[in-house]
């Protein structure tokens, strides 16, 4: 019989993955979006693993309000990174100092 | 037992897909392992009594964003050599935090808190329970408002991204169609007596 923190220890890995992937791949903004895809991702599994486990169907609904504000992050951050390249053909983070912050 | 078999499949594999991502040296061979993991999700959601999801996950996540990574992976010109240099610097830092992370999530994960009564014995639903009808009755009547707000948040988020990539050409000529709009009758036409 599979528990509860069994999928909860699956989320967890997943989400010390996107942790971790965040650091390493800290220069490739495309990578740094899949991180946290990924970390979402593990949120998910968490949402959805406590609404079977407790019998109550609003985790499944949130689980879907974060897969749209997902969606609109990548389209967003996607549509950024297009015009960003345009300017300076390059997706690097060292890049990104426009502003000199 | 099957099902253990099953979730242990699914749950090694997107551990193992999720490793692909972080570790890829192609950026491509990142995003075609985070499309494996999402798939591997999809089959924990099955398992979860969670079909409506795990159909979602794979039809938006693999179906769309992930076409949407692909494309601009494949559109621009990436020197990935030079955006990984430096790759293993940070390693110590990330490293500890995500280990100090995980160990407390497993602590908390293990420590009986969801290993005891009903939380631990879930059954699964029969088969005629179906999914798509539960959560339909509830997304539109309980959830109305955050249904309703997630839509505005696509049309933002779709307005948002057809700005910030459209480019006007310079030497191409456009319609003007505010000004065409406003034409009136007394512009154009003028009334001669013969």
């Amino acid at each position: 019989m599979i528990g509860l923190s069994d999928y909860l220890i699956v989320a967890a890995a997943l989400f010390s993955l996107g942790v971790i992937g965040l650091f390493l791949n800290r220069k490739n903004v495309i990578n740094i979006l899949m991180c946290i895809e990924l970390m979402l991702l593990a949120v998910n599994i968490n949402m959805v693993a406590f609404s079977h486990y407790l019998n109550d169907l609003a985790g499944q609904i949130f689980v879907f309000f974060v897969l749209t504000v997902a969606a609109s992050e990548v389209a967003v951050g996607l549509a950024i990174l297009v015009a960003f390249y345009r300017t300076r053909r390059s997706v690097g983070t060292e890049d990104i100092n426009s502003l000199q912050g | 037992m099957l099902e253990t078999v099953f979730f242990d499949l699914f749950a090694g594999l997107s551990v193992i897909a999720g490793m692909g991502v972080v570790l890829a040296r192609n950026t491509m061979h990142s995003v075609m392992f985070l499309i494996f993991c999402f798939f591997n999700a999809a089959g924990l959601f099955f398992m979860l009594d969670a079909e409506f999801l795990g159909v979602i996950m794979i039809l938006i996540y693999v179906g769309a964003v992930m076409v949407l990574f692909t494309f601009v992976v494949m559109m621009l010109e990436i020197n990935t050599a030079r955006l990984r240099e430096g790759f293993l610097q940070y390693l110590p830092v990330g490293g500890l935090i995500a280990i100090v992370l995980m160990i407390e999530f497993i602590g908390a994960a293990s420590s009986g808190v969801f290993t005891s009564g009903a939380m631990a014995t879930a059954e699964h639903l029969p088969q005629q329970v179906n999914n798509t009808v539960e959560i339909g009755q509830i997304l539109y009547t309980k959830y109305l408002l955050g249904f309703e707000i997630a839509a505005i948040v696509l049309l933002v988020a779709l307005v948002g991204a057809v700005v910030l990539t459209l480019r006007t050409r310079k030497d191409a000529k456009y319609q003007k169609i505010a000004a065409q709009v406003n034409v009136r009758k007394e512009d154009r036409m003028r009334k001669v007596r013969m």
